[in-house]
């Protein structure tokens, strides 16, 4: 059998391959050659066999079938054979493989070599692929290595620790004793190698950080010496010497001084002498001087040294290396949180960053530029970031539009300016914008009354133009829907009238139905949409008509369903049209998403869709308090939803059935139809099953006023109104209890006629401390839409001194505001 | 903690692949070959840092070849960069020429 070829050779050859076919076939030839010469055993030759092997491993195919041939040359006594055997043990075995365990014992004696090279090939195969077991059982081989004063395989023992505590962290301890003195050392390789490990140490136990906070002042005498030694040619990168142990010192210094004010102090002097005296002309110095500020902003470190870190990143953004300018944004969004002002000054160069060519800095500058927004700059920012939209790569868009609409929701300094910021985000990046953008907009959009002329000219116009993009169209459909009586009667008063007819409206609308760009979504919006305007235009009812049976036999069941109740409205229950098709009342803003969207459908966010499927699908809308209403068989005594829920709903409405039986009705009309009811109730009421709504707004100088005030139970009720719904009353009842013994099980019922909506919150508890010491808190809300005069019956429970009270009483002193 | 540290050409060919975290071979190639088409998409006037996946690659272009080291959030960039470069330095040193390895076996 002729000698295998050298891997020179073959490297040659398969660099001449023209294609990748012709090069598998190369290598397969050469795989079948040594894997004959494999079989034959054949000593001499393995080691060039192996290294052949471990070349086309890393190009790409596999070679799992020289394993146990790596270990035999491990094994075998000549240097060059064990050279390639511990390569090929680091680059083919790991963990996965059980032959690796047949390695440990080879390891165990070249630990113990004579010769240093030998002994660091095997601390270096340790430390590369050494499993847990191995790694148990060698650990004190390492140990023994670490104290030893050859500084060749001191560092190599220091590595091979660091590996053997990430596999098996228990082992920390058995280190310890070994680092007392690795920082004396004067070998630059010993001491990077031991601030690794003393990194790596301090990182998974905080007893080991605590432990090494004492060996502040040696790094920071050993980073001094760095600094102020002269050029040493060993360790000279571009003029500073041994930049990479300066970069690793800081860092650990960073570790070390993290929360804890000695060692910042300890090392403030330092930190400002390499920060002032580091040379920036090259990269190098910008690298040594990242790292100090990160150290500077991480630690306890004085107001001077973080202005001189943050004018540092300064001076990094107006550089003219990229690199540079990348690492400066890249910090400055950590930093922004702590140290906001002192990054605004920077703010017009973040805003430049966004017009780079480089994708890495616009990101950044896009995330830094969200954060620096505020108040005061939100209008200059808006409109740096709306260019920025128009013209960035399609990656950003999602994220940018995001940011817009929290930024503007949190800063914007009017509701035109609000609306006008959302409609140019969906005319520029409409179809970027994420889902639950639509419904946001809509709710903003319904709680700007003022606005909705406005508004829905706007998105006519915007329609016109573009129908591609689908949140705009789903929202301009919605609006059209709305408020399309306010577009065809011309009347505007923020911007010049434009003159629409019934027809053209008609016309826009069905043309996003048949369009092919509409997803079935958007379809069902201007479907819905055309079915609103059928009370708001008075001319069209026959077209309207028309296009809604179409689509009763569309193929989509979604427009279907929708078709089919909406001409089964026209036919059959046409007198409830109109009031159904009702304007949507002003949605309360929940802070979160939460349960008020459980109005949605389908996935869809349209709260009008839903009530008149409630009402065409079954005429008994399946809200709770319309069951409690058959409950107590049709009475004309709206029920208490307590939330407490410490009663049954059923046996608390019936006794408030008899509390109210006599209670007169001083106007108002008898029967209320319920359908709109329904339209208003279903927000309000699942109102309460969410979070709580704001009602962030001032008192309003509604006064306060005693309700009750009998043996010794004192109830006051404290108003407000809430600002998204001006005919909700929020009332806040304080019981207290000045008797000398505790009330315990108090609850508190409240009822009032048919023709308010009352809605009680849980109460803070159910003791009221004696003596005044405390008070039981509770919440009321009272929708009052037809602003009748506020009146209460309260029904009130609790034990005291071992006996059981009940109270009736009613309360007419409201104070004229709480119910005008 | 520097994952991967590799040397690719610009035609995509892998001259030198070292792997500090196990992954899987045919995730190899794949895995190169993106990384290879991320940094040589990039303009000279671009960093020469890019965020793929989980990691950060810094590359740094030397005539045909491109030398792209990945690591994760807790390093220092431009210390990275700074490696590369001495890298490139001591093999220019003690192989004169950095253009092929010269292996002997």
């Amino acid at each position: 059998m002729p000698a295998p070829i050298r891997l020179r050779e073959l490297i040659r050859t398969i660099r001449t391959a023209r294609t990748q076919a012709e090069e598998r076939e190369m290598i397969q030839k050469e795989c079948a050659a040594i894997r004959s010469s494999f079989r034959e055993e054949d000593n001499t030759y393995r080691c060039r066999n192996v290294a052949k092997l471990l070349y086309m491993h890393m190009l790409g195919y596999p070679a799992h079938f020289g394993q146990l041939e790596c270990l035999k040359l491990i094994a075998s006594q000549k240097f060059t054979d064990k050279r390639i055997g511990y390569l090929g043990a680091m680059l083919l075995l790991d963990e996965r493989q059980d032959v690796h365990l047949l390695m440990t014992n080879c390891i165990k004696n070249d630990l113990n070599h004579s010769t240093q090279y030998v002994q660091g090939l095997a601390l270096c195969t340790l430390g590369c692929m050494g499993s847990s077991e191995m790694c148990r059982d060698l650990a004190g081989e390492v140990e023994k290595l670490l104290k030893t004063s050859n500084s060749y395989l001191r560092k190599k023992a220091a590595l091979c620790a660091v590996h053997v505590i990430r596999k098996v962290p228990e082992l920390m301890e058995m280190f310890l004793p070994a680092t007392k003195n690795l920082l004396s050392e004067k070998n630059h390789g010993v001491l990077h190698t031991s601030v690794v490990l003393l990194t790596e140490m301090c990182e998974r136990s905080p007893d080991m950080l605590a432990h090494f906070r004492k060996l502040v002042p040696q790094l920071v005498r050993i980073l001094k010496n760095l600094i102020m030694s002269g050029y040493s040619p060993e360790h000279d990168v571009s003029g500073i010497s041994d930049p990479f142990l300066q970069v690793r010192i800081l860092r650990l210094l960073r570790i070390l001084g993290r929360n804890d004010d000695d060692s910042s102090e300890a090392m403030n002097d330092i930190l400002a002498q390499v920060a002032t005296n580091t040379e920036t002309s090259k990269n190098v110095g910008n690298a040594i001087l990242y790292e100090t500020v990160l150290t500077i902003m991480d630690i306890k470190s004085e107001s001077g040294l973080r202005v001189l870190a943050i004018n540092i990143l300064g001076r990094f953004l107006l550089n003219n290396d990229k690199n540079i300018r990348y690492v400066a944004l890249t910090s400055l969004l950590k930093t922004v949180q702590t140290d906001h002002n002192a990054v605004q000054r920077h703010r017009s160069t973040i805003v430049d960053c966004l017009k780079d060519l480089d994708v890495s800095i616009k990101r950044r500058a896009m995330e830094l530029s969200f954060a620096l927004v505020n108040g005061n700059n939100i209008r200059g920012m808006m409109k740096e970031l709306l260019y920025f939209l128009d013209s960035c790569d399609p990656e950003f868009k999602a994220d940018c539009a995001s940011g817009v609409f929290l930024a503007a929701e949190k800063y914007a300094p009017s509701k035109r300016w609000h609306i006008d910021t959302i409609m140019r985000v969906l005319t520029t990046a409409g179809s970027y914008v994420r889902d639950d953008a639509v419904p946001n907009l809509i709710q903003l959009i319904t709680n700007s009354v003022e606005m909705h002329s406005y508004t829905v000219q706007r998105l006519y116009k915007a329609l016109l133009e573009d129908i591609s993009q689908q949140p705009l169209v789903q929202v301009a459909s919605w609006c059209i829907g709305e408020y399309g009586d306010l577009l065809v009667s011309g009347h505007c008063e923020e911007e010049e009238p434009i003159q629409v007819s019934e027809d053209e409206v008609l016309d826009i609308l069905e043309g996003v139905l048949v369009s092919n760009l509409s997803s079935s979504v958007t379809r069902g919006y201007s479907l819905t949409a055309i079915m609103k305007l059928s009370t708001r235009f008075s001319s069209s009812v026959n077209r309207i008509k028309k296009v809604v049976s179409i689509y009763g036999s569309s193929i989509d069941v979604e427009l279907q369903q929708r078709a089919v109740e909406y001409n089964a409205l026209f036919k059959k229950y046409d007198h409830m049209r109109s009031a159904l098709l009702e304007r949507m009342p002003i949605m309360e803003k929940s802070t979160t998403n939460g349960p008020t969207d459980i109005v949605q459908t389908n996935g869809e966010a349209e709260p009008s869709v839903l009530e008149n499927k409630h009402i065409t699908g079954g005429h008994q809308p399946a809200s709770q308090a319309n069951d409690l209403l058959d409950l107590l068989g049709g009475s004309n005594v709206l029920p208490v939803i307590q939330t407490a829920a410490s009663t049954k709903p059923a046996s608390a409405g019936g006794e408030l059935l008899d509390l109210l039986g006599d209670l007169t009705l001083s106007g108002g009309p008898v029967t209320v139809p319920t359908a709109p009811l329904s339209v208003s109730q279903t927000p309000f009421l699942l109102d309460g099953l969410g979070p709580q709504p704001l009602f962030n707004d001032v008192t309003a100088g509604i006064p306060p006023m005693t309700a009750y005030n009998k043996n010794g139970l004192k109830i006051d009720f404290t108003f407000e109104r809430s600002n998204t719904n001006p005919n909700i009353a929020v009332i806040t009842i304080h019981a207290s209890n000045s008797m000398d013994a505790e009330m315990t099980d108090f609850v508190f019922q409240a009822a009032v006629p048919k023709t308010f909506q009352l809605q009680l919150l849980s109460p803070s508890s159910n003791i009221v401390p004696a003596l005044n010491t405390g008070t039981v808190t509770q919440v009321i809300k009272v929708l009052n839409p037809q602003k009748q005069q506020l009146r209460m019956r309260i029904k009130l429970t609790y034990m005291h001194k071992g006996s059981s009270i009940q109270d009736l009483a009613e309360v007419n002193n409201f104070p004229a505001q709480s119910w005008q | 903690m520097i994952k991967f540290f590799l040397m690719i050409n610009k035609q995509g060919q892998t001259r030198l692949s070292k792997y500090y975290e196990h992954v899987d071979i045919h995730k190899r190639t794949t895995l190169e070959a993106d990384v290879i088409r991320n940094c040589l998409s990039r303009s000279k006037d671009e960093c020469s840092f890019v965020e793929y996946k989980d990691f950060m690659l810094v590359y740094r272009q030397y005539a045909a070849l491109v030398i792209v080291i990945g690591v994760d959030d807790d390093e220092n960039e431009l210390a990275v960069f700074e490696l590369i470069h001495n890298f490139i330095e001591v093999l220019d040193k003690y192989f004169n020429r950095v253009v092929s390895c010269k292996c002997d076996f």
